[in-house]
């Protein structure tokens, strides 16, 4: 502790420690040299709120002198393909932030958002719907992680009509994709020393496609013994998240719902196939606060594209657009997890203070959230209240 | 036919997951395929207390003799009618929906009316609604209520 000077009769040693402790900062993190250089972001503001959502993450990274620059590209829900020249900026700089992308209801159109994900294989998307100090909801104690597989099942996009009047869709489950996203829920559960992983299933009816998933999260499981694993059917998933979400912590899904119930103590991280993991995630993410404010992102072996948590083809409506009142901070804290996944802790921390602070305070909020500010009006109180 | 009178919408059902947990008020008649139905019944569920308040009817059966006007035969949706006013025993109040698909509507009422009245009287009530009754002791008190 060389270079300190203790004021006599100021403080006790134990008393200093004590303040140290509750200081607030962290033992610091040791960079590598160059670390520092800025780190490229492709950005793609989308549709509907996406630009507006998108200007504001720029203007707060502007603020903060993030070590970021965005390579910025159009894209929109009814093009017919994501653009040749966008996928190799993503594979570039390996990271993307973007805003939604609008899908179009039948009429055979893929979307956008789902082909950008099996083009770069982004396995595993992540919701984390937590609750925010200053947003009461009917729920408190929510801290709930939703783990996505995002490649297969009933996302797998196929679809035939067999005889006029009767259409056959195929739901591909297959072990090597159940085992990946199995590993990564684990692993994350690890990483952020989470207490329980729940799969979310329904393999009571699909025997097969649900109990090969539900068999490679058993394989995995083994590999992790200090981390409790159960398992969950996706209905039974749904009410329980409704009438107690605080007992969830990990879930891990196949493509459509994603939900995982911790027991009792809030540490819980859901794996789930596709289908449920979206139903789930959009459902965990309305108890806990609502789309404006959840926090989320896609990540594969290679790359990783950020966006707001759930509903990512809900781009708003156009009077939103029209008013400018959407909310920033879902993106916001997304794009907070990006820097964090770019290796920039401290201006992570930075930012998520920010907007955690003007959610709390209470004073600037989208109408989403009870309030009536427009989007700019929270974009400054965000800037305003960086440290 | 009440063409006209009936508003129809749409909506993506991850979008309503979504509104539903937020505002469920928005909703009134429900119809979807198989397992989002399975979902969403079981979320209303967890929304308004517990499983066994919820009653459901599956139209596709021809356990009635007659199939109801409104719904199509072997559709094979399941319908969630989620009444505002009250919450019943769902085994009881499923015998409620079909004594009424059988016309049988005064004798749908007594029940019904007994069942309302004993979870209002909140003494007997089972675990799921909070109490500590037992099937037996609950199914005693409506048979009283009645």
């Amino acid at each position: 502790m060389g270079g300190r000077s203790i004021a006599a009769g100021s403080m006790t040693l134990k008393g200093m420690v004590k303040h140290a402790i509750g200081s607030g900062r962290s033992v610091t993190y040791m960079p590598r040299p160059g670390d520092g250089a800025p780190r490229g972001v492709t950005l793609i503001p989308g549709d509907g709120i996406g630009p507006l959502v998108t200007r504001a993450v720029e203007q707060v990274m502007e603020a903060m002198h993030a070590p970021v620059y965005f390579e910025r590209y159009e894209v929109h829900g009814d093009m017919k393909r994501v653009p040749e020249e966008v996928l190799e900026s993503i594979r570039k700089n390996k990271v993307c932030l973007k805003g939604g992308l609008k899908t179009p209801v039948g009429g055979g159109v893929s979307s956008l958002n789902v082909q950008l994900r099996k083009e770069l294989d982004l396995y595993a998307s992540l919701v984390n719907c937590f609750n925010l100090p200053g947003l009461p909801t009917r729920h408190h104690n929510v801290d709930i992680v939703v783990i996505r597989e995002n490649t297969e099942g009933e996302y797998s996009g196929l679809e035939h009509e067999v005889v006029p009047g009767v259409v056959e869709s195929l739901k591909v489950m297959t072990k090597f994709c159940s085992e990946r996203i199995a590993k990564y829920a684990f692993e994350y559960a690890y990483l952020n020393n989470r207490k329980t992983v729940t799969a979310v299933h329904k393999a009571n009816i699909m025997k097969l496609a649900d109990g090969l998933f539900l068999e490679s999260c058993r394989q995995v499981a083994t590999k992790y013994p200090s981390i409790r694993y159960n398992e969950i059917i996706v209905d039974n998933c749904c009410m329980q998240l409704v009438s107690k979400p605080e007992r969830f912590d990990v879930m891990v899904t196949g493509n459509s719902l994603r939900f995982s119930f911790p027991p009792q103590n809030n540490d819980m991280n859901n794996v789930t196939p596709n289908l449920y993991g979206n139903l789930v995630a959009n459902t965990a993410a309305g108890i806990a606060g609502g789309t404006g404010v959840m926090p989320g992102g896609n990540v594969g072996g290679d790359h990783a594209v950020f966006e707001q948590g759930a509903s990512a083809g809900n781009v708003g409506n156009e009077k939103l657009v029209e008013q400018k009142e959407a909310n920033p901070v879902a993106l916001l804290l997304s794009s907070a997890m990006m820097l964090r996944h770019l290796r920039f802790p401290s201006f992570a921390d930075r930012l998520e203070t920010a907007v955690k602070r003007v959610i709390s305070e209470g004073k600037y909020m989208t109408k989403d959230l009870g309030g009536v500010s427009t989007t700019q009006e929270v974009v400054h109180a965000v800037i305003a209240n960086l440290d | 036919a009440v063409n006209g009178m009936i508003k129809y919408e749409e909506v993506v059902i991850d979008n309503c997951c979504m509104m539903f947990v937020k505002n469920p008020a928005l909703f009134d008649v429900l119809v979807m395929p198989n397992l989002y139905g399975d979902n969403i019944s079981d979320l209303c569920a967890g929304l308004v207390g517990a499983a066994t308040l919820v009653r459901g009817i599956a139209l596709a059966e021809a356990v009635y003799g007659s199939a109801p006007d409104i719904a199509g035969k072997n559709m094979g949706f399941e319908c969630l009618f989620h009444e505002k006013f009250g919450k019943s025993n769902c085994f009881t109040a499923e015998w409620c929906s079909m004594l009424r698909h059988l016309n049988l509507h005064d004798k749908a009422d007594l029940i019904q009316n007994a069942i309302l009245n004993t979870i209002a009287e909140g003494k007997y009530q089972t675990a799921d609604l909070g109490g500590k009754a037992k099937t037996i002791e609950f199914t005693n008190a409506i048979i009283d209520h009645l």
